[in-house]
């Protein structure tokens, strides 16, 4: 681009303020958000000699109307692709888990039947896949427990990016309930925002459908606790005060995700609060009373 | 005109949370007088910058992590002289067609690896007698290295494009941090 031409700017063929449609002004939001320039100019006094704006301070009231509205629309859809990006992750690391474990029974069972001293599982993928095979069944058997031994690292690496993207996604949920059951929350109810929607009781039980707790449910009426249940807080509290323990957590973790979603601030009172029902809950077993009340709602008061 | 900043413009900022309140307080030449035209990088939730908009005049706050700019574009909505950009300092093309030529200061406060480079890629945006306000956290570049070896490097890297007007240690705020005014070559 030349000296004399505006066409890098932001406004480049917006009209002037009297004109403007509708479609304009998402227009030059657009622009803000996707335009480039390999250099700054003057733009707000190209942009008055361009007839898009009257004056300098006409220039800057558009500009802090467009840069406002521009940034707070691509911060929303950052968010909104940032909590997408982390179920994606969630469900590709389950079913690398899965695959990896039903593969690896299938190559333990070949391996066993070559190799003497073959183990089961993905540490015996893992072993096979180092050995030195002979000949072509041996090649396919050994190459079977490479592509196990990978997609269990696939799993892992899934892992570490869960870790690290989950904070910045939600850093409350992700404080109080891990980085790895944060995301499995958030996939369970589809997204953040459905998450943040949610009452508690639902976050409760968020996950009892699945297969994996179809067994804990069986064996109560009514299900206590869903994924919430490989939480520390409910799974190392005795059994008897694992309804007051769900619940209580359940109800924290949704005011959470609420915080995450409406205004994205770590809010320390949160989990001090937790951590302090969860002392009155446990203290119930040292004291040594057994007093069930899983059943009833004497205790509900983590709910929201 | 708000006069000079250290009367009552930035009495609020506390300077053991902005490194630009903790330059001023440890009286560096920040040429900062109110009126100039700003690019700040690194904004985050916009406490720094919310005040330099309050003395100086257009500002152009530039943060690249979404959830700080949320907070930051509130900050400049009351603001009618404050510019939010979700923009990678990086990369200074994506953000040349909003943010005006030949401003008057660059206040850069980003703390993550490359601090030097990224006042060398936004010395474009820089008057010739325009000052770069920068503060460089040892620790973002390299946290097993001594803080006086991580800022020669920087230094080093800054002078390709600037002369180095004046550095202290900002530890009395900001531990670990060096506060430098530079001008462009
Ligand atoms: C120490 S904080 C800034 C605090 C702020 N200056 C204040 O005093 O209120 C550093 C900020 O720089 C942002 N940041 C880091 N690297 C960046 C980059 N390449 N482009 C834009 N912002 C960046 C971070 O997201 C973070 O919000």
């Amino acid at each position: 681009m030349t000296d004399t031409d505006d066409s890098a700017g932001w406004f480049a063929g917006g009209t002037s303020a009297s004109a403007e449609a509708a479609g304009d002004e998402s227009a030059l939001r657009a622009r803000i958000a996707d335009g480039e320039a390999d250099a700054p100019r003057d733009w707000p006094h190209l942009a008055v000699e361009s007839g898009f704006a009257d004056s300098r301070a006409d220039y800057y009231d558009r500009l802090h109307e467009a840069s406002v509205a521009a940034t707070r629309e691509a911060v929303r859809e950052r968010e909104r692709a940032d909590d997408k990006q982390l179920v994606h992750a969630v469900r590709a690391m389950d079913d690398c888990e899965r695959t990896a474990n039903e593969l690896a029974e299938r190559a333990a069972e070949w391996a066993g039947s070559l190799f003497d001293e073959a183990e089961p599982g993905i540490e015996g993928a893992r072993a096979v896949a180092e050995r030195e095979p002979d000949g072509e069944l041996e090649r396919r058997a050994v190459s079977l427990s490479a592509r196990v031994a990978d997609l269990a690292a696939e799993r892992d690496a899934l892992a570490e990016t869960i870790d690290r993207i989950a904070p910045a996604v939600a850093p409350n949920l992700a404080e109080m309930a891990g980085p790895e059951l944060a995301a499995r929350l958030i996939a369970l109810a589809g997204g953040l925002e459905s998450l943040a929607k949610k009452p508690s009781g639902t976050v409760q039980v968020l996950g009892a459908e699945d297969a994996l707790f179809a067994h804990l449910s069986g064996r109560a009426p009514s299900p206590k606790h869903g994924i919430i249940y490989t939480h520390e807080y409910v799974r190392n509290t005795r059994p008897e005060d694992r309804g007051s323990a769900s619940r209580a957590l359940a109800g924290k973790l949704t005011l959470a995700a609420r915080v995450d979603h409406y205004s994205g601030e770590r809010r320390e009172t949160l989990h001090a609060e937790l951590r302090e029902r969860m002392a009155t809950i446990r203290a119930r077993a040292e004291e040594g009373k057994d007093d069930d009340r899983s059943g009833g709602d004497a205790d509900a008061e983590g709910d929201v | 005109m708000y006069g000079e900043p250290t009367a009552d413009g930035w009495r609020a900022w506390d300077p053991g949370r902005s490194k630009l309140g903790g330059m001023f307080e440890l009286g560096f030449q920040t040429g900062l007088s109110g009126g100039e035209t700003v690019l700040y990088l690194g904004a985050a939730s916009g406490t720094t910058v919310s005040h330099v908009a309050d003395f100086a005049g257009p500002t152009y706050a530039v943060e690249f992590a979404p959830r700080p700019a949320r907070d930051l574009v509130e900050a400049a909505e009351p603001r009618d002289r404050l510019f939010p950009l979700l923009k990678d300092a990086r990369t200074p093309t994506r953000y040349a067609h909003v943010v005006e030529s030949d401003v008057d200061a660059i206040v850069q406060d980003v703390a993550t690896r490359g601090q030097a480079e990224v006042a060398v890629r936004n010395a474009r945006f820089l008057a010739d007698d325009g000052r770069l306000l920068l503060a460089i956290k040892a620790r973002s570049e390299d946290v097993t290295a001594a803080p006086e070896a991580v800022f020669e490097s920087a230094l080093d890297r800054l002078r390709e494009a600037y002369e180095i007007l004046e550095t202290r240690r900002l530890d009395r705020f900001h531990e670990d941090h060096l506060g430098v005014v530079a001008t462009p070559k």
